[in-house]
């Protein structure tokens, strides 16, 4: 029989686009219809919709898919394991004493906006690059400086990113497919370095997590040789309430639990193991850039795939927002302008105080937690400033622009649907909805820090730029 | 320059509530800074830094909550801490919808297991695209989105065929389709009788009659209004018609459309040829020695179209109210226009109803102008004004660009109906009023009171105005069409039983004895 013919002798299911009188007409007489959400893709622009046209032919599209699901199916399939901190110095490739690794897409020094350039005069006077403020910023400014993203070196960095040649590094492996991933430490909450404060207290504290904190954990690993598989722990973490950017408290919990008997048993005083703790319980922040090293991890091993629209970085330097996706191999940035973050801030702050997205920490979006998962995270609603049905909408809408759900980490309150991986520019741009990231809010200027948190989203310019090349590169 | 500190002592509230309060409460009309917060030294310090600090500032703890509000004026700051107040005891209780909705037709398919049709609507630049997405997605497709090339529509249709789609539309946007109205469509019965149809308000003519005359409808595939022409080959009528003729409800099949290309006509009477079922071919215009020849029924106008239908699927004849010219009425009427009032003026909502009614005026008139005359010599100069006997159809894209088609807005045509009844050389205005699935609830409500007013215009003046009335709809249609007629018998308009009808009412009421014009 045709399909004409089973056609009619089936129940009607509609789908219907545009006039949403249609649908109500059909529900009217017992049929099933369903009205989508729609809007014009590419903002309705004529090239855009040119470009979505042609990677859409059978062949490419096919290519396409095939290369998705490849993608997916690494970033889903990785391994990521806690295998032991260092010294960047020691362990990061291409770091040199005089590099300064920062967030997002490639920046120069004149450029960087307040919190960035902040950072990095803590980072040069902690260092020993330079004795003050003043000095630190000629020396940025010096050309002696190798400025480098983070993302380029195998690393991700949180809010300026700024990482130097002796901080400790998590340094995490993916067991399946053999590549490493490194992040810096957790200063904690507030004032600090990564937020663009600088001060004596910032830089004492760097000193002590170089001098204490570092060493601690650095030995405690080497005591554990099976390493701690992160991905095992995010998923628990996530069952806890955390959807492990914004909020961390189960996640922190989980780690220290973990890193607690390695750290009993080395040789350091119990004075100096008991300021750990402390430091840990500080903030429930301690365990942040650790899911960021493990997203980072996953991605990377899916990055480099011939044909794939699966994006693989987002990053924002405070000035720009910068993608990269897997089919595109190397460090090819697409990037638009930074967006201002909307959310609460602390007492006595202001929107206009605030300093544009930044941070690599978008990588847990990429990866499929943070505003991806919000669904699990209901503690934290306020920060989208919204409810709780509002949490779950987006964790279900992030479903239109990914691949595929990651059955390996899930989200309880949507009966178990793993997190959404996989964005694909096609879908973002067919769509219109734009990732939604959860993020953290720095002072505009230096030196100042953190003044609230709330919900970003990427320039579709970033989006619309590599769907462009790729319909050049490609068709 | 006023403020107001409020310490309330041993109370909690987490750190990400109060950012939120604290943002909200900034937004307060009036207030020139608010800060909420717990009585931490870090918030103590920021307080500090803005200047705001209090001895009862400095003595809060880390337990204890702060409010602390900055305005112009004492009066504004009371307010405002009303309003922060009511922030913190106000829980959010707005609900939010959790439902799961879809953005791409992807992703509905992916959710929606069980959908098996598309039907699109978006502006035409957007809309041959969703349609490839249906089609790929393997759903059946109603494209009632216009402005969609011809390129596109051969591009679409051939991709339906070759994965044994439907894919109907563009420019026509009527099915019935498992009993299942689609855009616009009438309720109508259950049956044996099968349409296939280029022509949107054509196919609901013809399904309104044949439930009118006790018969009924399998499916109604309505194949867009190009579907005939050289471009497209008939693509989809010819599929439709296959799929009517495998299809054991069906006993009889009828085609509507306005006169095909040569070629394509011919393509079409060899796959009646091949029909194993009794095919009716309502062409408008149409010739009937070449149906003939390939074994089909000819109809010459939508009502014998729809009559030959029932007649072939079983329906007594005895049973059947044909619904008789009223030739006493024609004769009354002529006796009561003047000399002078010679012409008709149609003002129609349906394509094919104005087709209809003015190919009926052809046949005893040479002047028959319209806005969608193919003759170039009858084309009207200027679609404003109507000259002699004039036909136009408002769902014409002349008069649609940018507002939505007449079935659903008809108020386009109040302003012209007026224009036509102070024309003192008209002597009949023919309008149609289209029901059901998509129409307007109400299509002779809104024309009610222009009715009035040129009825006592023309009595004024002293000269009888016919005015003629067609609604297409059935009893089953919401509104009901007996209300409807009502309302136009009540206002003194002449009721037509049927588009072919009221075509001819209009026609022989201005005919001036043999001397026509």
């Amino acid at each position: 029989m045709s399909k004409i013919n089973e056609l009619f002798t089936s129940k009607i299911n509609v789908i219907n686009v545009g006039i949403e009188l249609f649908k109500d007409d059909i529900l009217a007489q017992n049929a099933s219809a369903t009205h989508l959400e729609w809007s014009p893709p590419g903002g309705g622009k004529p090239e855009i919709i040119a470009a979505l046209n042609k990677i859409d032919k059978a062949e490419l599209a096919e290519k396409i898919e095939a290369a998705n699901r490849l993608a997916v199916e690494k970033i889903v399939n990785s391994q990521p394991v806690l295998i032991g901190f260092d010294q960047a110095i020691n362990v990061v490739p291409g770091m040199t004493k005089k590099t300064i690794l920062h967030a997002g897409p490639p920046i120069t020094w004149e450029k960087m906006n307040g919190p960035m350039k902040g950072a990095v005069m803590g980072a040069l006077i902690f260092e020993g690059l330079a004795k003050d403020l003043e000095e630190a910023a000629a020396v940025a400014a010096s050309g002696e400086i190798t400025f480098s993203p983070c993302h380029e070196h195998n690393a991700v960095g949180s809010m300026a990113g700024v990482t130097s040649a002796s901080m400790f590094m998590h340094i995490v492996e993916n067991k399946a497919y053999g590549n490493i991933a490194y992040t810096n430490l957790s200063e904690q909450m507030a004032k600090i370095l990564r937020m663009g404060a600088n001060d004596d207290s910032v830089v004492e504290r760097l000193i002590w997590m170089r001098d204490v904190l570092g060493p601690i954990l650095r030995d405690a690993m080497k005591l554990n040789k099976e390493g701690i598989d992160l991905r095992l722990m995010l998923a628990q973490a996530l069952h806890m309430g955390d959807e492990c950017h914004n909020r961390n408290n189960a996640g922190t919990a989980l780690l220290i639990q973990a890193l607690t008997p390695f750290i009993l048993e080395t040789d350091y005083p119990v004075e100096q193991k008991r300021e750990v703790f402390d430091f840990v319980a500080s903030s429930d922040y301690f365990s942040g850039p650790t899911w960021m090293a493990c997203c980072k991890c996953a991605l990377d091993a899916a990055h480099g795939i011939e044909y794939s629209t699966v994006v693989t970085t987002m990053a924002r330097n405070g000035v720009e927002f910068g993608v990269r996706i897997s089919g595109m191999a190397g460090n090819t940035w697409f990037t638009g302008p930074a967006q201002q973050v909307i959310g609460p801030m602390f007492a006595g702050y202001k929107p206009e105080d605030s300093g544009l997205d930044i941070g690599d920490s978008a990588i847990t979006e990429t990866y499929g937690i943070g505003g991806f998962a919000m669904a699990t995270a209901p503690a934290i609603v306020a920060l989208v400033g919204g409810t709780v049905d509002e949490a779950i909408g987006y964790s279900r809408q992030m479903k239109e622009i990914t691949t595929t759900e990651n059955q390996n980490i899930t989200i309880p309150l949507l009966n178990f649907m793993g997190i959404p991986t996989g964005i694909d520019i096609r879908k973002v741009i067919q769509t219109g909805i734009l990732p939604i990231i959860n993020t953290a809010i720095a002072h505009k200027e230096a030196g100042i820090g953190m003044i609230g948190a709330g919900i970003t989203h990427p320039p579709m310019e970033a989006f619309e730029k590599s769907l462009i090349t790729i319909s050049e590169k490609w068709a | 320059m006023s403020i107001k500190v409020v310490i309330k002592r041993n109370t909690y509230f987490d750190s990400v509530s109060l950012m939120s309060l604290s943002t909200k409460a900034n937004q307060i009309e009036g207030v020139e800074q608010a800060i909420i917060g717990m009585g931490t030294e870090m918030n103590k310090g920021v307080i500090r830094n803005v200047g705001l600090m209090t001895s009862e500032v400095e003595e809060a703890t880390a337990g204890d909550l702060m409010i602390i509000v900055k305005t112009a004026n004492a009066e504004q700051t009371e307010s405002a801490y009303l309003a922060v107040e009511e922030l913190l005891t106000n829980k959010n209780s707005a609900q939010a919808k959790s439902d799961i909705k879809y953005a791409t037709i992807d992703s509905a398919v992916q959710g929606i297991p069980d959908a098996n049709f598309a039907v699109i609507s978006v502006n035409g630049a957007f809309a041959v695209r969703e349609a490839r997405k249906a089609l790929e997605n393997n759903l059946h497709v109603m494209l009632f989105s216009d402005n969609v090339s011809v390129e596109d529509e051969v591009e679409l249709k051939t991709l339906a065929h070759e994965k044994g789609l439907l894919m109907m539309g563009p420019d026509c946007g009527t099915a019935i389709i498992g009993n299942t109205g689609l855009c616009f469509a009438n309720a109508v019965r259950k049956g044996s009788i099968g349409i296939v149809a280029a022509s949107g308000t054509g196919s609901q003519e013809v399904s309104v009659r044949i439930h009118d005359f006790g018969g009924g409808i399998t499916q109604l595939i309505g194949t867009g209004g190009r579907d005939l022409s050289k471009e497209v080959g008939g693509i989809m009528m010819l599929d439709g018609i296959k799929a009517l003729d495998a299809d054991e409800a069906t006993k009889v099949i009828v085609l509507v459309s306005k006169p095909p290309e040569a070629s394509v006509e011919k393509k079409v009477l060899a796959q009646i040829k091949e029909c194993s079922k009794p095919v009716v071919v309502y062409f408008i215009g149409g010739n009937e020695e070449a149906v003939v020849a390939a074994g089909g029924q000819f109809a010459k106008t939508s009502k014998e179209a729809a009559l030959k239908a029932v007649l072939l699927a079983g329906i007594d004849e005895a049973s059947i109210n044909k619904r008789a010219l009223n030739l006493p009425l024609i004769e009354e009427v002529r006796a009561k226009l003047s000399p002078e009032q010679k012409y008709i003026r149609g003002l129609f909502c349906g394509g094919t109803l104005c087709d209809e009614s003015m190919y009926l005026a052809m046949e005893k008139f040479y002047n028959v102008y319209s806005n969608i005359q193919k003759n170039p010599d009858f084309l009207l100069k200027d679609i404003s004004v109507s000259q002699e006997h004039t036909f136009i159809d408002f769902g014409d894209d002349d008069f649609t660009n940018g507002k939505p088609h007449p079935m659903i807005d008809p108020s386009s045509r109040i302003e012209r109906f007026l224009q036509e009844a102070k024309d003192p050389s008209v002597g009949v205005i023919v309008m149609d009023f289209v029901l059901g699935f998509g129409s307007h609830e109400d299509p002779v409500g809104v024309m009610l009171p222009a009715i009035m007013e040129a009825k006592q215009l023309a009595e004024k003046e002293g000269r009888h105005l016919e005015i003629i009335g067609y609604v297409l709809g059935t009893d089953l249609d919401t509104p009901n069409i007996d209300e409807q007629v009502k309302k136009l018998v009540d206002a003194g308009v002449t009721h037509a039983s049927s588009s072919t009808n009221a075509g001819l009412l209009a026609r022989e009421m201005v005919l001036k004895g043999e001397n026509h014009e």
